[in-house]
């Protein structure tokens, strides 16, 4: 393409507070060019996004559209532009019909009033064209994900996009769906309509997008033809790994021998439509289990499906050789189970209450008498867990938003250890902390390992993974593709498998 | 033999969603039916007539209340400044016919709007808001008429109260009046881009807000309208009255709610129509018409029907939107 590139990003900044979430990235978008967008979690390509789109505003650096220099304060701003985002979440109003919903706003008039007859008519021949055949009076929520995900696609094209913006769209989309979608992607890139398309799933990348961009902590580490690149290469950027390399984790680097007996965790055929695809894998009382895969994948899906936190359609899971009557966060506790949620703002701790308060959260049942709580015990445990861990803590009675990540994170552990639990299901535990915090986390788990626990460790840190787990379960796409035991375990092979599994 | 369990849920939904929407009108023609046949008096033009002047002021203020709660808000208000409307019309009009419409639905109308920016521009809640201008407009209309102790007669040889008294073909002028702006409404209900936009905005704020509904200025609009219904029910109910009766309007919110509710429209927004509202009020005038007519059952078990009726409706409702929603 020789022409002026209809978007132009030049050395875009973005920060906020604490974190320099974008630095320095910049990005051509030809007219028509179906464009690829990838990067780990936290890499910056939501921020991007919202840049792009108006809901934040670029600290420093240029951004040119259609040839003029823009600078959105709005997500209206964009829109009016013809920048037109299509998110994961179908973002349109399901108790109107499917033909209100995608002329809203642009509704065809007759003598001052909305000309229904005409309108229905519209949308369907609108709708027949990207394979979508309903009937159009229907609420959208009678539709199927994959068919409201195209009356947004419509709706999206319909109003004069020039550029459109893909975030995961097909991550809720059956496979049938997924190639209606591709066929309409590629129609719109013959029509000179650009496409910045957000995905995971690199196979679907190599089959649709012209280039790619990989975003890394914030910057751009790699932008060219995708056809130049090979998936290996294209995984090894994002995780941000030159393939070889010398570990500096605090994991012991012997692999642990699994002690014997029955495995203390059995999880079989748990299976969850468009999510997880029967996957099965074992943990044995002192074994740490990596599972492995990129973001989406359904790493933490399935830990938390394991704990019940997400329904399943199918699947059952054994503790210590019992099988669970159900799977809810109840029985899950009961049996001995805990976990780490990977967002521990969000899931886990509690930054308005004290270090005390949040170790004891989930012990409370267990420690009562009578309906009260002894304050004595409660001290005691505290005590006990804050030296075990090396909690960092002015008193048990400092707020705990007060506390770094690590210590943040060290009090939710405390939290679940003093319940004793049998199987530990940690997800993502050193992200967000910093490299000393992050090295102590990490020789905990080890401990807690050589202790008798059953751990399954999850996390994005090829590095992390591969040191930290005696056998790691790699995952794509929701199904398990291998795994990897004792000497097996390394970058090379973790990243292959992702690759080519 | 069985069938398919997609035709099932299919016809499930199909027969839920007729019972969401003409549930109302089926009840009502049934309740008519009945009362019918067990009161002699019940039939009657004159019953009929009755029962439709009485129900014209609920329906003004109930389309009101069908647009707010179709956005997803609700306005407690509307009791008081339906009253308040009345004390106003029934003061002005010692000025002229057009100085008592004009007063009422400029002061209401204002009321409606500073609930719509209060709620919209400054995002607080719809409950809170109108309940602050419910206790408002109470304490301004007692102010006006010393505490209540003064009511202000319309003069009797003004044209005024024609507007309340006067009948074509043996129904008050109301009940016309109503009926246009129900028919009326409807319409900009469904035919609007101003009706598309409250749908969209009580279905899902947000994904209305991404789609370019300009929510802000569609709630204080919505407000606004709810005011001045609210203040022209008031008017008329003064025109018919011949004079501004303070005491009147209290409690008429809930009427208005339950009626809206009743009628088929969603408590939690983006959906509705304004003839199951329709439906609505006319059923609780039947009730209490009903009710009235046994004479020995007084007048507050007409409270504990429409009020087992609306709990019945609720739960209904409820259990046919989980029925559609689990397709």
């Amino acid at each position: 393409m020789d022409s002026v590139p209809l978007l132009s990003v030049r050395g875009v900044c973005k920060r906020f507070p604490g974190v320099l979430a974008l630095q320095d990235v910049s990005l051509d978008l030809p007219a028509g060019q179906v464009h690829a967008l990838v990067g780990e979690n936290g890499a910056g390509k939501s921020t991007l996004i919202k840049v792009l789109t108006g809901v934040h505003r670029a600290d420093e650096g240029e951004i040119a559209y259609d040839g003029r220099p823009v600078d959105f304060h709005q997500p209206k701003q964009a829109q009016q532009a013809g920048i037109s985002t299509i998110y994961q979440e179908v973002n349109l109003i399901p108790l109107m019909s499917v033909a209100r919903n995608l002329f809203l706003g642009r509704e065809p008039r007759r003598f001052g009033l909305i000309d229904l007859p005409r309108m229905n008519r519209e949308a369907s021949e609108t709708l027949a064209r990207y394979g979508v055949h309903v009937d159009v009076r229907k609420p959208l929520r009678s539709l199927g994900l994959g068919a409201q995900q195209m009356v947004a696609l419509a709706r999206a094209v319909a109003i004069d996009a020039k550029l459109l913006i893909m975030d995961e769209p097909t991550s809720s989309l059956e496979p049938r769906e997924v190639e209606t979608l591709f066929g309409v992607v590629r129609e719109l890139s013959q029509r000179h309509i650009s496409i910045l398309y957000v995905s995971h799933r690199l196979d679907e990348l190599y089959r649709l997008c012209d280039e790619v961009t990989v975003l890394r902590d914030g910057r751009v580490v790699h932008t060219g033809p995708l056809a130049a690149i090979d998936k290996l290469t294209l995984i090894s950027k994002m995780l941000g790994r030159d393939l070889g390399g010398d570990g500096v984790t605090k994991f012991t680097h012997d692999r642990r021998a699994a002690l014997p007996g029955p495995p203390q965790l059995r999880a079989e055929g748990m299976d969850k439509r468009n999510l997880l695809h029967d996957i099965s894998f074992e943990v044995r009382r002192g074994e740490v289990v990596g599972l492995g895969g990129l973001l989406g994948s359904g790493r933490s899906e399935t830990a938390k499906a394991i704990v019940g936190a997400l329904p399943v359609d199918r699947g059952s899971v054994w503790v210590g050789g019992r099988r669970l009557a159900r799977l809810s966060t109840a029985a899950a506790i009961k049996a001995g189970m805990a976990m780490l949620p990977e967002d521990r703002k969000a899931e886990g701790i509690i930054a308005d209450l004290s270090v005390r308060e949040n170790i004891v959260l989930a012990a409370m049942p267990s420690l009562h008498r009578a309906g009260l709580v002894s304050r004595r015990r409660q001290d005691q445990i505290v005590d006990v867990f804050m030296k075990r861990l090396r909690i960092k803590a002015s008193s048990p009675q400092q707020r705990v938003g007060e506390l770094s990540g690590g210590n943040q994170q060290k009090v939710l552990l405390a939290r679940w250890l003093c319940l004793n639990p049998r199987v530990l299901l940690l997800d993502e535990p050193t992200r967000g902390i910093d490299v000393g915090a992050k090295a102590e986390v990490q020789a905990l788990i080890d401990e807690l390992a050589r202790a008798g626990l059953a751990v399954v460790l999850i996390s994005s840190d090829l590095e992390e993974l591969v040191e930290g787990a005696d056998r790691v379960v790699l995952l794509k796409a929701g199904a398990v593709v291998g795994e990897l035991a004792g000497d097996q375990v390394d970058e090379h092979a973790v990243m292959g498998m992702l690759a080519h599994g | 033999m069985t069938v398919p369990a997609d035709a099932v849920s299919g016809r499930r939904e199909l027969v839920a969603g007729f019972v969401q929407r003409h549930g109302a009108l089926a009840v009502l023609a049934l309740s008519v039916v009945t009362a019918s046949l067990v009161f002699e008096s019940f039939a009657s033009f004159d019953n009929a007539s009755g029962i439709a002047i009485q129900s014209s002021f609920l329906v003004i203020v109930a389309i009101g209340m069908t647009f707010v709660i179709i956005c997803g808000g609700i306005d407690l208000s509307v009791g008081s400044v339906f009253a308040l409307g009345g004390v106003l019309a029934a003061y002005a009009s010692r000025w002229g016919t057009l100085p008592a419409l004009v007063v009422p639905l400029a002061v209401c109308g204002a009321i409606g709007l500073l609930n719509g920016v209060l709620i919209a521009r400054l995002r607080l809640a719809p409950f809170i808001v109108t309940l602050a201008s419910l206790l408002g407009a109470r304490g301004l209309l007692l102010s006006i008429t010393d505490e209540g102790a003064s009511t202000y007669l319309v003069p009797r040889e003004s044209s005024f109260v024609e507007i309340g008294r006067g009948t074509l073909w043996g129904l008050g002028y109301p009940v016309f009046l109503a009926l246009a702006l129900a028919a009326l409404a409807g319409l900009v209900l469904q035919r609007s881009r101003f009706g598309q936009s409250i749908f969209a905005i009580g279905g899902s704020q947000d994904a209305a807000a991404m789609m370019g509904v300009p929510v802000a200025r569609m709630k204080v609009l919505t407000y606004t309208l709810s005011g001045l219904l609210a203040g022209l029910a008031g008017t008329l109910n003064a025109a018919r009255l011949g004079s501004g009766v303070t005491i009147l309007g209290v409690g008429l919110e809930l009427d208005a709610i339950a009626a809206v509710v009743i009628g088929g429209t969603l408590l939690i927004g983006g959906a509705g129509t304004i003839s199951g509202t329709l439906s609505g009020v006319l059923l609780l005038g039947v009730i209490q018409n009903v009710i009235n007519q046994i004479g020995n059952l007084g007048s507050s078990y007409q409270l504990v029907t429409s009020g087992a009726f609306l709990a019945v409706v609720v739960v209904v409702q409820t259990y046919l939107s989980r029925t559609q929603r689990l397709h």
